[in-house]
C-alpha cells in the first residue's frame, strides 16, 4: 500500500435530485417521462424553440426551498436564473437555465454518523435547474448513430452541493443515505439512484497529514449506486497515493467510474477548459422571498430521519437498530407510527414490522405503502396474539393470509382455521394420546429427566397443527405426568 | 485593444465555428476593434448603479404545477434533418465524450 495513511482524504460531493413534480421546471409539459413513448412530453418550450418564453414551476422552487431549510441553509432573499452555455446534442437550446451566483440555498450542513462518530458536513448551496434530454448510442451494422428524446428535457433537478468535508469513502456513503433519506422525507424526490433521479459527482484531492495545501482535485462522474461511490472513493484515494509516491503528479481532470472494472479512467474530452459564460437569464425575472413565505414553507417540513430516529428511541424505547430500520425509509417510519397509535407494546410492533412484514414486502416487490396489510390489521392481529387467541407462530401464517388476500386479522384466521386452543377439555385428549404413543419420553420425564417434557409438548403441538396454546399444553402434560 | 490569436480559436471553438487561416486572422483584426468601441462604455461611471440583468421591474413570476397536452411527436419531428422512428438521429456522441454533459 502506498501511503495512503500519510495523506488525508478530501472529498466534496455534487448531488443532482430530480423533483417530484407533475410538469417540468418552465414549461407545463408532463414530468414523467419514464415510461413515456419518446418525444412526447415536448413543446416548443422544452424543445428550444425561438421565442419560446420559460416560466418557473412554483412547486419546484418550494421542494428546493424545503430542502434547503431541512439541510440548516439560509434563504438569500434574492435569488436568480442563468444561462449555463455549453454545446452538446442533450442540451436542446445550446444552454442550460441553471442558478450562478445567486442561488436557492446557500450555507447549511447535514449530520451524518460513522463508526458511531457524528460527522457535520457543510452544505455550500442547493440551486435548481433542469435535466436534460437522453441520447442513445447506437452502433449497428458499420453504421453508428446517436437518437435523442426530449421527454427528460426540463425536468427539474435540484443539484445540492457539499463543502469539501468529508474525509473518508465510508463517510461519502453514509452523507448520500442521510441526504437521499432526506429527500424521500420531505417528499421531494424518488431518491432512485438506479433510475438516475439521485446522481452523485465527487471531487476529490489528498491532502499530506499536517498540511493545509489542498492537492489537485479529480472529478469522478459516473457512480450509480452508493457502493459505486464507495469503491470509486476507495479506489481513488489509494490511486492517487500511489501517484505521489511514486514521484507523480496529480492531474486536476475529470474521471470516469468504470464498475465492472473497479476503477477510475481519465476522460480525456476536455481538451480545453470549461467556459460556461454564464449571464443572467433574460427570460426569467428573479425570485425575492420574503422571509414570510419561507416561514410559511418551514412550518410545513415534517419529520426529518435524523429527529425520527431519535424520537422512536426516546419514545418508545426501541434499541438503535430497530429505529434505524425503521427511519430508513419514510413508509415504515409512518406505519410505525400509525401502528403503535392502537397497538401500543412498540417493541412487538417493530419486530412484526421489521421481521415478517419486511419479508412479505420483498418477497412480492412491493413498498410498504403498497401492503395488503394495513397498521390496524396488524394491530388487530397482535391483539389476538396477546389475548391468547391465536399462537405466535399461527399468527405469521395468517400473516401471510391477510398479505394474500386482504382479509382482515379474524377473517385470515377463521379461514386458515388457526385460533388457538386454550380450553382445557379439548385439550386433554391430545395431551393423553401422546404420552401413550411416546411412552419412553413419559418415562425419563418421571424418572427426572425434565427436557424430556419439551419433546411431548413438540408432540402435542403438532398433533393440534400448532393450535394448541403452548402454555396451557405445558401444564397440561406436567399434570397428567404427575399422576401416576 | 488587441485580442490574441488563441482568444479567436476559443471563441470560435465555443461558437462550433471551424475558421480557416485568413478568416482568424481577419476577425482577429475586426473583434479588436469592435471592442476598442465598446471600451467606450468603460468611461461612463456606474459606482451607484446596480448591475442590470431585467429591466421590466418583475419578480416571483411563476406558475403551478400543472400539465398540458404536450405537442404531437410528429409537429416535434417535423423540423428534424434526420429521424428514426419518434427520435430525431443525430451524428453520434459517444459516452466517452459524456464529460461534456453536466446532465
Ligand atoms: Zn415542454
Amino acid at each position: 500500500m502506498a501511503g495512503l495513511d500519510q495523506y488525508e482524504v478530501v472529498i466534496g460531493l455534487e448531488v443532482h435530485a430530480q423533483l417530484l413534480t407533475d410538469s417540468k421546471m418552465y414549461c407545463p409539459c408532463s414530468a414523467q417521462y419514464a415510461a413515456a413513448a419518446p418525444n412526447t412530453h415536448v413543446c416548443p418550450i422544452c424543445l428550444g424553440l425561438p421565442g419560446a418564453l420559460p416560466v418557473i414551476n412554483r412547486k419546484a422552487v418550494e421542494n428546493t426551498v424545503l430542502t434547503g431549510l431541512a439541510l440548516n441553509c439560509e434563504i438569500p432573499p434574492f435569488a436568480k436564473f442563468d444561462r449555463k452555455n455549453y454545446p452538446y446534442p442533450d442540451l436542446m437550446k445550446g444552454y442550460q437555465i441553471s442558478q450562478y451566483d445567486a442561488p436557492l440555498c446557500v450555507r447549511g450542513w447535514l449530520d451524518c454518523e460513522v463508526a458511531g462518530e457524528r460527522r457535520r458536513v457543510g452544505i455550500t448551496r442547493v440551486h435548481l435547474e433542469e435535466d436534460v434530454a437522453k441520447l442513445l448510442h447506437v452502433s449497428e451494422r458499420g453504421e453508428s448513430y446517436s437518437l435523442i428524446d426530449v421527454n427528460r428535457s426540463g425536468v427539474p433537478l435540484m443539484e445540492i452541493v457539499s463543502e469539501p468535508d468529508i474525509r473518508s469513502a465510508e463517510e461519502a456513503r453514509q452523507y448520500l443515505v442521510q441526504l437521499r433519506a432526506i429527500l424521500r422525507f420531505l417528499g421531494v424526490s424518488s431518491g432512485n439512484m438506479e433510475e438516475g433521479s439521485f446522481r452523485c459527482d465527487a471531487n476529490i484531492s489528498l491532502r499530506p497529514l499536517g498540511s493545509d495545501t489542498l492537492g489537485a482535485k479529480v472529478e469522478v462522474k459516473n457512480m450509480n449506486s452508493f457502493r459505486a461511490v464507495f469503491r470509486a472513493m476507495e479506489y481513488e484515494a489509494v490511486r492517487q497515493a500511489e501517484v505521489l509516491a511514486s514521484g507523480g503528479r496529480i492531474e486536476q481532470e475529470t474521471r470516469g467510474w468504470l464498475e465492472a472494472k473497479g476503477i477510475t479512467v481519465s476522460q480525456r474530452s476536455k481538451e480545453y477548459a470549461h467556459d460556461y459564460r454564464y449571464f443572467p437569464e433574460p427570460d426569467l425575472p428573479p425570485l425575492e422571498l420574503a422571509p414570510s413565505w419561507v416561514d410559511d414553507l418551514r412550518r410545513r417540513l415534517p419529520e426529518l430521519p435524523a429527529a425520527k430516529l431519535a424520537r422512536l428511541q426516546e419514545q418508545y424505547g426501541l434499541p438503535a437498530y430497530d429505529a434505524r430500520l425503521l427511519t430508513a425509509e419514510p413508509g415504515p417510519a409512518q406505519y410505525f407510527d400509525r401502528l403503535v397509535a392502537t397497538y401500543p407494546n412498540a417493541k412487538v410492533a417493530s419486530n412484526w414490522i421489521t421481521g415478517e412484514l419486511f419479508r412479505l414486502l420483498n418477497a412480492s416487490g412491493k413498498q410498504i405503502e403498497e401492503s395488503p396489510i394495513g397498521p390496524e390489521s396488524l394491530a388487530e392481529l397482535l391483539t389476538m396474539v396477546d389475548r391468547g387467541e391465536v399462537s405466535n407462530s399461527a399468527a405469521k401464517v395468517a400473516l401471510e393470509e391477510m398479505f394474500a388476500s386482504g382479509q382482515s386479522a379474524a377473517a385470515a384466521v377463521t379461514a386458515k382455521g388457526l385460533a388457538q386452543i386454550s380450553d382445557e377439555s379439548g385439550l386433554a385428549a391430545v395431551v393423553r394420546q401422546a404420552i401413550a404413543a411416546n411412552p419412553q419420553s413419559a418415562a425419563d420425564y418421571r424418572a427426572g429427566k425434565k427436557q424430556a417434557l419439551g419433546f411431548l409438548v413438540g408432540q402435542v403441538m403438532r398433533a393440534s397443527q400448532g393450535k394448541a396454546n403452548p402454555a396451557v399444553v405445558n401444564r397440561l402434560l406436567a399434570a397428567e405426568l404427575e399422576k401416576r | 485593444m488587441r485580442i490574441t490569436r488563441q482568444e479567436v480559436e476559443h471563441v470560435a471553438r465555443l461558437a462550433r465555428l471551424a475558421l480557416s487561416e485568413g478568416e482568424t486572422e481577419k476577425l482577429q483584426e475586426e473583434i479588436s476593434s469592435i471592442l476598442d468601441n465598446i471600451a467606450v462604455l468603460n468611461e461612463v461611471d456606474t459606482q451607484s448603479v446596480p448591475p442590470t440583468a431585467q429591466v421590466t421591474g418583475l419578480s416571483n413570476v411563476m406558475r403551478e404545477d400543472g400539465t398540458w397536452q404536450s405537442l404531437p411527436a410528429a409537429d416535434v419531428l417535423a423540423n428534424a434533418p434526420r429521424r428514426l422512428d419518434d427520435f430525431f438521429l443525430i451524428q453520434p456522441v459517444f459516452e466517452d465524450s459524456q464529460g461534456e454533459s453536466e446532465g
